[in-house]
């Protein structure tokens, strides 16, 4: 079951490396707190489903980076091929020159069209190499311009041509006082077009992250570096093979699989390191929660806490809700962890907080002009004006 | 990576566009270890090999062997251009890219934008289209010039105008003399013993030495790896709201000169805090009492984005911004600091106070306009018109307005607009 992972855009290249770098060390760490044989069944499966075949012993990720300027690229793949555990294909990037200056219709309208065959080539490839392919990952942020605007150009792309594999994007949520100034502009368009396109989308918030590294992780001067490591951690105890007794290869869980019983699109995670899970669940209703757990213990663990109707929206019982998926395996460095991937109202206010200030700059048409040249109308903003506000009544009304 | 290309006009565009070439110089020099010519210095420099006559020098990879500018002189006397020539960074320029004339413009921008114009403008656009010939990836311009001369002023407009109706792609950049802000092809007519010398009690070099380094920090995010990079046209992008409102105000934290090797390293926060200051202002304004309509923060050096977050929390509320643009910052993070300092910080801002300093520049012109003095020096150069005059002070009072309509917004309360309602 292998997944192929797009990396767009600096952001998207640069939390994509610490990814397959925090996968792939996790695979290799000791033993795991459990028998021999549970552990090479669950490295096997995380090779499988993350990297290709060795060249000289060296696995090479399944991946494909994408970006409108050559400087993240050139240092990502120079720093996989300097840990000497893994590194990415030779072949597998695609790069021009001139970036795409923050702007979600340049990444989309221009480069989008200008690189489609070589983009979707170099992804063919990968998708070929895989033997039993599941789907795609797509990492990528909304504030800038060619994760933003070419990611969605490019997810749109694989609707079309692989309208049967799964696609999950995870997307970066940006600083709400401003990484970019047209950030707000750039997200609701990437939001509105993914809606349609995508299967998932997985959020992360620079701002929540921001806080865990200061409030729970005690670091003095965060880096991006920092923040994207805890992205990666969170992500690989997601997506690292979970045991399921149901099927005779016990680590086949499809890890994108996750979305399949729940629709509209859209999941929050808050993360959790410990067992100790939060209690209080912000009383914010959700349409389905998965909490995976790893670790010693997990048989026994109560997640009865998790069944509770109160959590769920009226129409909706937590048993089709609910899932909870046990693995004995430990992730990393930690004796037990546990992650909650949940669909729920989480999302509405930073949703809302975004979609209204976005409103308020095109209400004096500040930037449009920056759009409109490269084939972005004023009737395209409208349209994901109104595709947004859907998503929020859709979900208040939970 | 894209190549930036630097067109210095007259002496004070001249004189600086020396500083920033010597500044660049050292500070590739000091960046790259192993003296290989890889993309960072490809943004300004070509390699050429010297021994090959004619233009098949370039080399693309491999060890430097000559580095040139990407560079056009223009002057319309030969003074400056000469001086550099014999100078220390003779060897920097390409002797085919410069144009120079003899009489100079006689600080009269009807000579400069009229007859040398049209004397020089097939030279000119030769000279552009040979520079960019040499580009792998050609993204700017950069032109240099003073607004107060004849040529700088005058030629320099003349050439923004040639480039504006052919390279519509090319994002252009002007940095106008010792003010710090882009230009758009109107000047004005301002006596030369105007502002200019009352403003600065340095000489002339350090000032240079200045605006060379704001033009390296510009780029710097551009050529140089960080953790959240910006490019040239990321700049346009978020700092230009409405295509007419396209001045930018400058500030630069630590301002030094080239001799100001061991000043103490200050706080970093004091660096944020400084950048805000009137007295780091390049340009005689306070943004911090007028009306922000955006501003960007391109750091540079051993700073993370906590620090930067930090300095943006602490410092947002004692600024105002336009209400619908209550968070506009742009941010950038270069790993790779200035010679010899271990950060630094270039804010960039779109703010209503230049709405001053072209009233100033309205005010003294309207002064000397009513009693018609010297008006006769310009009117009699060719293809000058009175109508020149009154469409620059009209465009001048048009922009004006807009910065006012823009002001009296200021101390309203922000109000969220009503939203789209959605039928469930």
């Amino acid at each position: 079951m292998s997944i192929v992972t797009v990396q767009l855009g600096q952001c998207g290249n640069q939390i994509g490396f610490e990814v397959f770098d925090a996968l792939l060390s996790d695979s290799h760490s000791s033993q795991g707190l459990c028998s021999m044989r549970e552990n090479e069944a669950y490295q096997a499966s995380c090779k499988e489903r993350f990297f290709s075949e060795e060249e000289n012993g060296v696995p090479i990720a399944r991946a494909v980076l994408v970006d409108m300027e050559p400087k993240v690229i050139n240092q990502t793949l120079s720093k996989a091929a300097q840990s000497g555990q893994w590194k990415y294909g030779q072949h597998a990037c695609f790069c021009q020159k001139q970036g795409s200056g923050n702007n979600w219709a340049y990444g989309y309208s221009v480069h989008g069209p200008r690189h489609e065959e070589s983009i979707m080539n170099i992804i063919r490839k990968e998708v070929e190499k895989c033997d039993s392919f599941s789907g795609f990952f797509i990492i990528m942020s909304m504030a800038g311009g060619t994760g933003s605007g070419l990611g969605a150009f490019v997810t749109q792309n694989l609707e079309d041509q692989y309208s049967n594999s799964l696609k999950m994007n995870q997307i970066i949520w940006p600083y709400g006082t401003g990484e970019v100034i047209v950030q707000n502009y750039n997200s609701i368009l990437t939001l509105s077009h993914l809606y349609r396109s995508s299967d998932a989308l997985l959020l992360h918030e620079n701002d929540a992250i921001h806080k865990i590294c200061a409030k729970l992780m005690n670091i003095k001067q965060i880096s991006f570096s920092d923040i994207n490591q805890v992205l990666a951690h969170q992500l690989g105890s997601v997506f690292q093979p979970t045991y399921s007794a149901e099927s005779s290869f016990h680590y086949r869980r499809n890890p994108l699989g996750i979305d399949r019983h729940v629709w509209p699109p859209l999941s929050g995670l808050p993360p959790l390191s410990k067992m100790s899970l939060n209690k209080d669940l912000h009383f914010n209703t959700s349409i389905a929660n998965l909490v995976i757990l790893r670790g010693k213990d997990v048989q026994s663990a109560d997640v009865e806490g998790f069944k509770d109707p109160a959590l769920y929206t009226s129409w909706l019982k937590p048993v089709n809700a609910f899932n909870v998926w046990k693995t004995q395996r430990a992730f990393s460095k930690y004796e037990k962890s546990a992650v909650l991937v949940s669909n729920s109202q989480f999302l509405v206010k930073p949703l809302d907080m975004i979609v209204g200030k976005a409103w308020n700059m095109f209400a004096s048409k500040a930037y449009i002009h920056q759009y409109t040249k490269f084939g972005i109308e004023e009737e395209d903003f409208l349209d994901s004006f109104t595709s947004l506000e859907q998503v929020v009544a859709s979900y208040c009304n939970l | 990576m894209t190549q930036s290309v630097v067109v210095q006009v007259g002496q004070c565009g001249n004189q600086i566009g020396c500083c920033f070439w010597d500044l660049a110089l050292r500070e590739h020099a000091a960046v790259n270890q192993k003296g290989i010519y890889d993309e960072a210095i490809s943004s300004f420099f070509r390699n050429v090999d010297t021994r090959v006559v004619g233009d098949g020098g370039s080399i693309s990879k491999g060890k430097i062997c000559s580095l040139k500018a990407r560079a056009v002189l223009i002057d319309m006397e030969e003074g400056v251009v000469n001086e550099i020539l014999q100078g220390p960074l003779r060897d920097v320029f390409d002797t085919k890219q410069l144009i120079t004339d003899i009489s100079g413009s006689g600080n009269n921008w009807a000579v400069g934008h009229k007859v040398f114009g049209s004397l020089y403008q097939d030279q000119i656009l030769e000279k552009f289209r040979k520079s960019a010939e040499h580009c792998d990836c050609l993204q700017c311009f950069f032109i240099i010039h003073s607004m107060g001369g004849g040529t700088g002023s005058g030629l320099g407009t003349f050439l923004l105008k040639s480039l504006f109706d052919i390279i519509s792609k090319i994002d252009l950049m002007v940095n106008s003399g010792k003010l710090g802000t882009t230009v758009k092809p109107k000047s004005l007519v301002t006596s030369s013993s105007g502002a200019l010398k009352k403003q600065h009690k340095k000489p002339f070099d350090a000032m240079n030495n200045i605006v060379a380094n704001l033009l390296l920090n510009l780029t710097s995010s551009a050529r140089f790896e960080g953790s959240l990079n910006m490019d040239l046209n990321e700049i346009s992008m978020n700092l230009v709201p409405f295509p007419q409102l396209h001045y930018l105000v400058s500030s630069l934290t630590p301002l030094y000169t080239l001799t100001d090797v061991n000043i103490p390293p200050r706080r970093l926060d004091q660096m944020f805090s400084d950048a805000f200051s009137k007295d780091h202002q390049l340009l005689r304004a306070d943004p911090k009492h007028s009306l922000y309509l955006a501003c960007a923060l391109m750091v540079r050096g051993n700073v993370q984005i906590s620090d930067l977050r930090r300095n943006i929390e602490r410092l947002k509320p004692s600024l105002q911004f336009v209400s619908w643009n209550q968070e506009g910052w742009k941010t950038s993070l270069c790993s790779v600091p200035p010679v010899g300092h271990s950060h630094s910080l270039l804010a960039l801002a779109n703010n209503t106070c230049v709405k001053p300093t072209f009233m100033e520049l309205k005010e003294r012109f309207m002064r000397l306009y009513k009693k018609k003095a010297h008006l006769h020096h310009y009117l009699q150069v060719e293809g000058m018109e009175e109508s020149c005059f009154t469409e620059a002070v009209s465009s001048l009072s048009a922009l004006i307005q807009e910065y006012d309509q823009l002001d009296a917004t200021k101390n309203m309360p922000v109000q969220d607009l009503p939203r789209l309602s959605i039928a469930m």
